[in-house]
C-alpha cells in the first residue's frame, strides 16, 4: 500500500504524535504556567484519537509492522479514554502538591502513543519500539516526584528491573529472528510451523518473560508492590490499567499471530505464569497494611485471570481477555481515585486500618469502596464477576479444569481481604473526620462504582458483541 | 595486502582488549578500549561493512567511551578497594567466564558451519551499491514508521532528563540579555548633589 493509505490507517497515532509535539513546544515556551492549558489540550488530543480509532479502517501497512484490526482498535479506544481520565486525575493531584509541571500530560500522551503502537505491532521491531516508548515514559512518570524519597526509589527500581526485562525480551527476539530469519509475525508463524526448533522455543520463552514483566505476572512481579507504594497515585492508577491492557493485547497478538503453531508450548508457559500469579497475588495480599500495596497484589492475581484466558488460544479466550481487562481497568481506576479522594488534615489515607469507621464520616465514598471491593472479589451482579465469568467459561471450554479451580481458590482468598476492608469501614470505630474530597477524584470514583453496578450490566450487552467482533480479526476458532 | 591489514588490526584489537582489563590505571583502560573499538571498526571496513564501522566509531568511541572516561575521572571510585575481594569472587567469576567462553566458541562454530540466519543469507543489493546507500534507500521508505517512532523514543529520553534533573533555583542570579541590552542610561544612573562632609544616604 502507498504512504497515504498507510497514514490514513494510522490517524489515531498521527493525531497523538503531531499534537503532542506541538503542545510540547507550547509548554516549553510558556513554562509551568501553562500546565492547565497543556493538560486540557492533551485530553482533547486523546479524545480526538479515540474517535479516530472508533471509526478507523482495517488493514496492514508499513511492510506489515503496523496492523489496524478489530482487536487493535478496540484496545486503542479504551486505552485513550483511560489515559484521558488519568490526565484529569493527575492535573488535580499535582496541583494540590504544588508540583505543577506541564510535562506530566505530555508524558502520559507519549506513553499512550507507545501503547497504541504496541497493540498495533505486526513485527518484532514495532513491538520493541512501542514497548520502549511506553516504558521510558512510565519510568519518568514513576519518578515524577523526584524530591520524594519513596517516589525516586520507585522510579529507580522500576527503571532497573524494566531495563533487565527489556534485555530478556531483546534476547528472545534475537533468537526468534535468528531461527526464523524474519521479524514479521506472519513469516515467523510460517517458519515456526515448518520447522519448530528448540532455539525458537527458547526465544519465545524469553519473549514471554519480558512481556510478563510488563504486566507484572508472577514470578516477574517483584517491582509491583514497591512501585505502587512509592509512585504518585494518579501515575499508579495509570500503570494498573492501560499499559497492562496494551501489553496483554500485544502478547495475545504475538502468540496467536506469530506462534499459532506452537500453542502447545506457549500455553504451558502461560498456565504456569497464571498459577504462580494466583498464588503470589492471593497469599501476598493477606499480609499487606498499605492500600496501594494491597492493590498491587490484587493486580498480580488479576493478571493471572487474564493470562489464563490467553492460554486457551481460542477466540473465546481472547474475547474474555478483552472484556476482563476493560472491566478490571474501570475497577482499579475507581479504587485509585477513591484513594486520592481520602485524606485527613491534608495527609493522604494510605493504611487500610485508617479506613475504619469511614461509613460514619462519609457514607458516599464508603458505598463506592464497598461496591468496588465486591466487584473486584467477583460478587455476582457486579462487573468483576462478569469478567471472571467469561475467563472461567473460556478456560473450562478449553479443558483447563484444574487451573480454573486454582483461579477460583485465589478469588476466595482475595475475598478475605476485600471483605475485611468492608467490615472495617462499616462496623469499626471511626478515626475522625476526613477532608473535603477533591472534585475530580470523587466523581471519577462515583462513575467507576456506578459502572461496576449497574451500568456494566447494560454496557456488557454492547461490549460483548463488540469484543466478539474484534476478535474475528485474529482468525481463531 | 588485505591479509596483512587484517592480521595487524586483529592483533591490535586482541592486544588492546587484553590491556583494557590488565592496565592498572583506569584511564589507560578506557583509552585502550577506544583503541580496541577503532581497530574493530577497521576490521568491519575490511569486511565491506563500512556503515557498521562508522557506527562503531561514532557511537562507541564518540559517546560510550567518552561517557566511561567521564565516569572514571569524575567519580571518586577507589579501585584499590574494589580489587580487595578478588580472591573471594574468583571461583564464581571463573565459572561465569568459562560458561561465556564456551557459549562464544559454540556460537562461532555454529556460524562458521551454517551462517548466522538459518538457511537464509542476508539480502545483497548488488556490488554497485554501498551499504550506506542501501540503508538510506529503505530507512525513509520501508521503515519510515519505525524510524519516526525511534525518534519519539529519543524525545522521551530528552524530556525525561530535563524533568528529572533540571531545577529552577530561586536565589541564583542569571544573565538576562534582553534587560541588559534594553537598559537605558536614565534608569541606571542618577546624578545627585553630594554635600561636603555628609556623604550619600540610602
Amino acid at each position: 500500500m502507498d504512504l497515504s493509505s498507510a497514514l490514513h490507517l494510522a490517524i489515531p497515532e498521527l493525531i497523538l504524535a503531531v499534537s503532542t509535539l506541538g503542545i510540547l513546544v507550547y509548554g516549553a515556551l510558556r513554562g509551568d504556567k501553562s500546565a492547565g492549558t497543556v493538560a486540557a489540550l492533551c485530553g482533547v488530543a486523546l479524545i480526538a484519537a479515540a474517535f479516530a480509532a472508533a471509526f478507523g479502517g482495517h488493514g496492514k501497512v508499513f511492510n506489515g509492522s503496523f496492523i489496524a484490526d478489530g482487536v487493535a482498535l478496540y484496545a486503542k479506544v479504551f486505552i485513550y479514554i483511560a489515559s484521558a481520565l488519568i490526565i484529569v486525575l493527575g492535573r488535580g493531584y499535582f496541583e494540590r502538591l504544588n508540583n505543577n509541571r506541564f510535562e506530566f500530560p505530555i508524558l502520559v500522551v507519549l506513553a499512550t502513543l507507545g501503547m497504541s503502537m504496541m497493540v498495533s505491532a505486526g513485527d518484532l521491531i514495532a513491538l520493541y519500539v512501542g514497548l520502549e516508548l511506553q516504558s521510558l515514559s512510565l519510568y519518568i512518570l514513576a519518578a515524577f516526584r523526584r524530591d520524594d524519597a519513596k517516589g525516586s526509589e520507585a522510579g529507580l527500581k522500576y527503571f532497573v528491573l524494566g531495563a533487565l526485562s527489556s534485555g530478556l525480551l531483546l534476547y528472545g527476539a534475537s533468537l526468534v529472528y535468528g531461527f526464523t530469519g524474519s521479524m514479521n509475525f506472519d513469516a515467523i508463524a510460517a517458519a515456526a510451523q515448518a520447522n519448530p526448533q528448540v532455539g525458537l522455543i527458547f526465544g519465545l520463552v524469553f519473549l514471554i518473560s519480558g512481556l510478563a514483566f510488563k504486566v507484572s505476572a508472577a514470578p516477574f512481579h517483584m517491582w509491583t508492590p514497591d512501585v505502587y507504594e512509592g509512585a504518585p497515585t494518579p501515575v499508579v492508577a495509570f500503570f494498573a490499567g492501560a499499559p497492562k491492557f496494551a501489553a496483554l493485547v500485544l502478547l495475545a497478538r504475538t502468540l496467536n499471530d506469530g506462534f499459532a503453531g506452537l500453542h502447545e508450548q506457549w500455553s504451558q508457559v502461560m498456565l504456569a505464569l497464571a498459577t504462580l500469579s494466583f498464588i503470589v497475588g492471593g497469599l501476598g495480599g493477606l499480609m499487606q497494611k498499605d492500600i496501594k500495596r494491597l492493590l498491587a497484589y490484587s493486580s498480580i492475581a488479576n493478571m493471572g485471570y487474564a493470562l489464563l484466558a490467553m492460554a486457551t488460544g481460542t477466540a473465546q479466550g481472547v474475547q474474555a481477555l478483552l472484556l476482563f481487562m476493560v472491566l478490571y481497568t474501570v475497577d482499579t481506576l475507581g479504587f485509585f481515585s477513591v484513594q486520592m479522594a481520602l485524606s485527613r488534615k491534608g495527609v493522604a489515607v494510605t493504611k487500610i486500618e485508617e479506613l475504619a469507621g469511614l461509613s460514619k464520616v462519609n457514607v458516599k465514598l464508603t458505598i463506592v469502596i464497598t461496591v468496588l471491593c465486591l466487584s473486584v472479589l467477583g460478587m455476582p451482579p457486579f462487573s468483576g464477576f462478569w469478567g471472571k465469568f467469561f475467563v472461567f467459561g473460556a478456560a473450562l471450554d478449553a479443558g483447563y479444569w484444574g487451573f480454573a479451580v486454582a483461579g477460583l481458590v485465589a478469588s476466595v482468598i482475595g475475598a478475605f481481604y476485600y471483605l475485611r476492608i468492608i467490615k472495617l469501614m462499616w462496623f469499626d470505630g471511626d478515626k475522625g473526620e476526613i477532608d473535603k474530597s477533591p472534585f475530580e477524584a470523587k466523581w471519577i470514583a462515583y462513575a467507576a462504582a456506578a459502572f461496576s453496578f449497574p451500568v456494566a450490566m447494560v454496557a456488557l450487552a454492547w461490549l460483548y458483541p463488540l469484543a466478539a467482533n474484534a476478535v474475528k480479526s485474529f482468525g481463531l476458532n | 595486502m588485505l591479509a596483512i591489514a587484517f592480521y595487524i588490526m586483529a592483533a591490535v584489537t586482541v592486544l588492546s582488549g587484553a590491556l583494557v582489563i590488565t592496565a592498572r590505571n583506569p584511564v589507560h583502560s578506557v583509552l585502550f578500549l577506544i583503541l580496541a573499538f577503532f581497530s574493530a571498526a577497521g576490521l568491519f571496513v575490511l569486511m565491506g561493512a563500512e556503515f557498521l564501522a562508522m557506527l562503531l566509531v561514532v557511537v562507541y568511541v564518540g559517546a560510550v567511551a567518552v561517557l566511561f572516561l567521564f565516569v572514571v575521572m569524575m567519580l571518586d571510585v577507589d579501585f584499590v578497594k574494589l580489587r580487595q575481594g578478588f580472591a573471594n569472587y574468583l571461583p564464581i567469576g571463573a565459572v561465569v567466564g568459562v560458561l561465556l567462553l564456551t557459549e562464544l566458541i559454540m556460537i562461532a562454530i555454529a556460524i562458521a558451519d551454517r551462517g548466522a540466519a538459518a538457511g537464509q543469507s542476508p539480502q545483497v543489493y548488488g556490488p554497485e551499491m554501498s551499504n550506506i546507500e542501501a540503508i538510506g534507500r529503505v530507512l525513509y521508505t520501508d521503515y519510515v514508521y519505525l524510524f519516526q517512532a525511534s525518534g519519539l523514543v529519543l524525545l522521551v529520553a530528552m524530556i525525561g532528563a530535563i524533568v528529572l534533573t533540571l531545577q529552577h533555583r530561586v536565589h541564583v542570579k542569571r544573565q538576562d540579555i534582553h534587560t541588559q541590552v534594553t537598559r537605558r542610561r536614565k534608569n541606571a544612573v542618577e546624578i545627585v548633589q553630594v554635600k561636603t562632609g555628609e556623604g550619600i544616604k540610602e
